[in-house]
């Protein structure tokens, strides 16, 4: 247990010493919701469909956490580099404490980070149906950073370079928030995007936000919170799987 | 304290390691000297649990790192090569850290980790990040490190790399005391001479993964007829380059790791 504590507290540490970091991370989110929650809220308007910051902020907040999340699993990138991470592996203790433990910490931070940027929302002009809804959303939000921090430390096991980096972040985080119906409603939809956008796991995500948060319902909570759950369990096995491979 | 029989390590169609057998006894200092690229760091990290080994056999403490992994990770601590520390954490934070994924029970770590932090001299910058200090700071850290869980072992691959004449004499100071007040067993691996000999009870020489030598610095001299270490180094490995031939047998090894995955 003392080795999972450490490792998590690590993460934290470094999270909350970066300042810069933080403001960057939180420079994104404000602009999609700036520029799109903004810019986009008259046409939206006119198509019948009302606040478009209302439909987005959810989006917005599960986008935060998926890259946070997802950011911090690959992090291992850096340990590598700089050699720490050889530091944890030759250590009396089982991969699974440190993978879980790293995990939690960039699952930790992922929640934080998105309860800042619900923050942000509210402040934006954001309202949820209901104050009572906040726990709700907030389980959410945790079931996102847990399932993509997963996704994060699977991933954070394979690559070895920046190389790796570049090609996870274009041809799967971006596609996990362009896909998930962050920004669009996920009704109405071709066949084709219905079918991709259901394979997306921060659909769900989304979906269990934005419900929660204003009360739109693509699936349902008990569905979203079984298949995230479900989804969560896959992906801690497989980067518990990963991560006991890695040869220092 | 280690013994190791017939050890194979193998990438592929290319050895690395060719059937070594040596002993290391308890308190001992044993040097491992070589080229680049004649194995010695391949060993390093099959003694160390971070490489299987083709075949052979090895023994820390009694225990086979292969099987009783967590155990004999218990017993031996380690300097890699390439730093391992948290350049965003202190020193403090460092030794915690490291204290905690070793078991040693909270007061002791304190009172350890400030004894040894004195030792090394770096006790004024415990609460300092690591990113602040220089490289012979994080060495000493680092070896300081190692030591904090007791172990029976201290593996040392290439300690005094880039460091100045002062900080890699302080740092075997050190080390030496160390070695004594608690008969830690040293395995060190290192490309100078003079520190093999000033430091080391044993010395093996390795080349193109295999033991050409072993004995103390005084038996190595008299079996080539020379009377420097680094001559009787040279006299055995030959003086031929191998720098080329190490980078292409590393960049086989990086080949072979990514596909086995």
């Amino acid at each position: 247990m003392g080795a999972i504590y450490i490792l998590w507290l690590r993460e934290l540490k470094r999270y909350v010493r970066s300042r810069v970091q933080i403001v960057v991370s939180l420079g994104q989110p404000c602009l999609y919701l700036l520029a799109l929650g903004f810019g986009l809220g008259p046409v939206f308007r006119q198509a019948g469909h009302g606040s478009y910051l209302q439909f987005m902020a959810p989006g917005v907040v599960g986008m935060t956490v998926l890259f946070s999340s997802v950011f911090s699993g690959i992090a291992m990138l850096w340990d590598r580099q700089f050699g720490f991470l050889k530091e944890t592996l030759v250590a009396p203790v089982s991969r699974m404490q440190i993978m879980v433990g790293r995990t939690l910490g960039g699952a930790t931070v992922a929640v934080i980070q998105g309860t800042l940027i619900l923050i942000i929302c509210l402040i934006a002009g954001f309202r949820p149906h209901s104050w009572v809804a906040i726990p709700l959303a907030f389980l959410f939000v945790v079931l996102i950073a847990v399932v993509f921090a997963a996704l994060g430390t699977a991933i954070g096991s394979i690559i070895q370079d920046m190389q790796g980096f570049q090609l996870v972040m274009n041809f799967l985080v971006m596609p996990i928030f362009f896909l998930s119906g962050a920004l669009f409603p996920l009704a109405n939809l071709g066949v084709v995007m219905s079918v991709i956008t259901r394979l997306d796991p921060l659909s769900y995500g989304v979906d269990g936000l934005r419900g929660a948060l204003i009360q739109t319902w693509q699936f349902s909570v008990a569905f979203d919170v079984a298949l995230l759950a479900a989804i969560g369990a896959v992906f801690l096995s497989a980067g518990a799987y990963l991560f006991s491979r890695i040869e220092a | 304290m280690i013994s190791v029989h017939n050890l194979v390590k193998s990438f592929g169609d290319f050895t690395a390691v060719k059937d070594i057998t040596f002993e290391v006894a308890q308190g001992e200092i044993f040097a491992f000297l070589g080229p680049n690229g004649a194995g010695k760091t391949t060993t390093i990290k099959m003694l160390t649990t971070l490489l299987r080994p083709t075949s052979g056999r090895i023994e820390l403490d009694g225990l086979d790192p292969t099987v009783k992994q967590k155990q004999a990770r218990q017993r031996f601590g380690i300097v890699f090569q390439d730093p391992s520390l948290d350049s965003e954490q202190t020193a403090w934070e460092n030794m915690d850290l490291h204290g905690v994924l070793y078991h040693v029970p909270r007061k002791l770590r304190a009172s350890r980790t400030e004894e040894l932090l004195r030792t090394f001299e770096l006790w004024d910058r415990k609460d300092d990040y690591v990113k602040t200090f220089s490289g012979g700071m994080k060495r000493r850290l680092e070896i300081a490190r190692g030591f904090l869980h007791t172990p029976k072992i201290l593996f040392l691959d290439e300690p005094t790399l880039g460091l100045d004449p002062q900080s890699r004499n302080q740092l075997w100071t050190h080390v030496k005391r160390l070695n004594e007040a608690e008969r830690t067993t040293v395995f060190l691996t290192t490309h100078y001479m003079d520190e093999a000999d000033r430091v080391a009870h044993r010395i093996a020489i390795m080349d193109h993964g295999s033991i050409v030598a072993q004995g103390t610095s005084t038996e190595l001299k008299e079996q080539t007829g020379t009377d420097s270490l680094e001559d009787a180094f040279l006299a055995l490995t030959g003086s031929s380059l191998r720098d080329e031939g190490a980078d292409a047998k590393a960049a086989m090894r990086q080949v072979a790791k990514m596909w086995r995955r």
